[in-house]
């Protein structure tokens, strides 16, 4: 047999019909379904009188609406629109039967932390929502990806989606991270390198030993912006570490079950001779704590750097610099510690596990947040809001004048009442700082937990290795 | 959905690389329930002040590209997020073809559900272009999906690449979900043999 990708293998193993064209059609494992992009997908399962394939693997999750505030639980949501929303998933969760987890239930979350959290998320499946970020599941080395409304009727309708398969690319992270420096700033150097239309056309598989170093929480953040690089999947090989977050969890397999999944998961890496399409290597050792100073995240620093000139790039990217350095109301050659900030978001899907509040805690414990600083932070899911609270992280958050939020995407692109205003100046642990993402005129500067948390101490950007 | 063969129109340039799905239909207009009206929204922060009145050099708010059909951009178009909106509210609008160096993949596959024809060439053809659709409403671009030719007002004639299943799908105005329907044995099949190599699923 000719050497595989992991990426092949899964590929190979979900082929439900080729075409003579090579068009597929893949067999989808898992469907998350959030509020924002299945009203219509629904709707137009109604209007044809389908109906919904597999309801036992399609699961169901309020996340970008809900509000974060405590008093979520009165029931009130003052935007009609988003009411109507959450009311529409609400509505087709039980009129087609789908796993379903509302706002009132401890294990609501963002959609992409609810997955794993649950055992939905497991290694080798094809898993997809109508979300960008799906990519996070790749994590556990199964090959997940966004998809738009059609494609989300399409996969509630027939459980397959129509693909051509991609092309693979390695990304290989050597050695050791120094100190401070996290998963955030890796999965953020690599865009930085490869520019956000680098994997554009490819499945992203991360290997090397600092990939393997880091816990499932932080490979979940490595994956989840692989598709700010372009990569609409990011995939990690599963290993021990893998078995142990999955083993015990909701909906993973037990007892005989477990070890037939075993004995196929131990199969999942790409062998030793597969071929790729394309390579970067990153050493560890020189990945520094970074953030981001634009309006792209390929737009990536070391936190010792300065702001860059526009005219120090070239081709359309000078335009494009010269507008987000506008927008950010930067000036080329600052340093970009001296960059003074309004307000802290902690959470997302990127960082909103469990770890990420751990990194944030450790920085802020004792401290104070600087006078006049907002500072939010918004758990991943209802489970890791609760156990974040049994481990004190809550306490922590609040003493240091942190808002202590209930779970959802929040901040992170602000369609619940979590926003920037014009001008606001906020370090972000979220995945995108596109003009207008967190607040019409809001400038993002997208870091770790552990940055922004120093951050939300100082009121500048700050480099996080000088308060460890 | 609509049908695509012929398309002879306006052309609109939007020299920007990078241009993202926040930027196409910012997130305050994703919480409609329906595919329609999103139109007035498309580049909602770049097309309106905070008053909510037009802002006079954006590209569409200029007399000559009020009724814009094709869009020409830069490099990596309608990256970011996976939403639909964004194509929703093109073809909204009034815009069936978009043309731009390269697309993110979610944007270009969602296109194609929707009755939009994204198309990918070389930066030097787009350049070529760009000077056209600055003409205004004075040049008028022809697109031919079936001869897969882009003729700028002046007559050159370009080609481009496109998938010959969403060719296809796209010229004939056909439902992939009835497509796939037709495969539902082979669907079955695989459905039967996975329930017993992979029970755990």
């Amino acid at each position: 047999m000719s050497p595989k990708t992991l990426y092949d293998k899964i590929w190979d193993a979900h082929v439900a019909h080729e075409a003579d064209d090579g068009t597929c059609l893949l067999y989808i494992d898992r469907h998350l379904v959030h509020e924002v992009t299945s009203p219509q997908a629904f709707e137009g399962l109604r209007m044809t009188g389908r109906t919904v394939r597999a309801p036992d693997k399609t699961i169901a999750v309020p996340d970008h609406n809900v509000p974060t505030t405590l008093d979520r639980a009165s029931g009130i949501i003052e935007n009609e629109e988003s009411r109507i929303q959450l009311d529409a998933l609400d509505k087709n969760a039980k009129d087609f039967g789908v796993h379903y987890y509302p706002v009132s239930d401890v294990r609501q979350g963002i959609v992409h932390i609810v997955g794993p959290e649950q055992g939905w998320t497991l290694p080798g499946m094809t898993v997809v929502c109508g979300d960008s970020h799906t990519a996070t599941h790749g994590a556990f080395g199964a090959l997940a990806h966004g998809i738009g409304t059609s494609e989300v009727e399409h996969v509630l309708a027939t459980q397959t989606l129509i693909q051509r398969k991609g092309k693979n690319m390695k990304v290989e992270i050597t050695g050791k991270l120094a100190p401070g420096v996290t998963a955030k700033d890796i999965t953020l150097s690599v865009i930085g390198k490869t520019g956000t239309a680098g994997g554009t056309g490819y499945v992203i598989e991360y290997c090397g030993e600092a990939i393997r170093d880091l816990s499932m929480e932080g490979r979940m953040t490595v994956c989840n912006m692989a598709i700010e690089g372009g990569a609409r999947a990011g995939l990690i090989a599963p290993d021990e570490k893998t078995y142990a977050y999955v083993m015990g969890r909701p909906h993973a397999p037990k007892a005989a079950q477990w070890e037939a999944a075993m004995a196929w998961w131990k199969t999942l890496y790409s062998d030793d001779d597969a071929h790729w399409d394309k390579v970067v290597t990153i050493a560890g050792e020189d990945i520094a704590p970074v953030v981001t100073w634009g309006t792209s995240p390929e737009d990536v620093l070391p936190i010792t750097a300065n702001v860059p000139a526009a005219d120090s790039f070239t081709g359309g990217k000078v335009d494009a610099a010269k507008r987000s350095l506008e927008y950010m109301g930067l000036t080329a050659g600052m340093a970009l510690s001296d960059i003074k900030i309004d307000t802290v978001f902690i959470g997302s899907c990127t960082n909103g596990r469990i770890e990420d509040l751990r990194a944030a805690a450790a920085i802020l414990k004792g401290k104070k947040i600087k006078d006049g600083m907002r500072a939010m932070v918004v758990p991943g899911s209802g489970l890791v809001r609760a156990q974040a609270e049994e481990e004190g992280l809550a306490d922590i958050f609040i003493e240091a004048g942190f808002e202590w939020r209930m779970a959802g995407c929040s901040m992170c692109l602000a369609m619940n009442p979590d926003q920037l205003a014009p001008g606001e100046r906020c370090a972000a642990t979220s995945n995108r700082n596109f003009e207008g993402r967190q607040g019409r005129g809001g400038r993002t500067h997208l870091m770790s937990p552990a940055m922004a948390a120093a951050a939300a101490v100082t009121g500048h950007l700050t480099d996080v290795r000088d308060m460890m | 959905m609509e049908k695509f063969d012929k398309l002879s129109g306006i052309a609109a340039p939007l020299p920007i690389i990078n241009v993202d799905t926040d930027m196409i239909i910012p997130k305050q207009f994703l919480k409609t329930i329906k595919r329609s009206g999103l139109g007035v929204n498309l580049f909602d922060e770049m097309r309106y002040d905070d008053d909510r009145n037009e802002i006079p050099d954006f590209v569409l708010n200029k007399p000559q590209y009020r009724d814009t059909q094709i869009l020409v951009a830069g490099d990596n178009f309608g990256c970011g997020s996976s939403r639909e909106h964004a194509p929703w509210a093109i073809k909204d609008f009034g815009i069936s073809c978009v043309i731009a160096p390269s697309f993110a993949d979610i944007f270009y596959n969602n296109c194609f559900k929707n009755g939009i024809l994204p198309i990918a060439l070389p930066q030097e053809q787009i350049d070529l272009l760009m000077k056209d659709a600055e003409k205004g409403s004075n040049a008028r671009m022809e697109i031919d999906l079936e001869a897969q030719t882009i003729t700028t007002s002046d007559g050159d004639v370009l080609t481009f690449d496109v998938d010959a299943f969403k060719k296809h799908c796209l010229m004939n105005g056909l439902d992939d979900i009835g497509l796939t329907m037709e495969k539902a044995a082979a669907i079955d099949t695989f459905e039967a043999a996975a329930a017993q190599s992979r029970p755990w699923v």
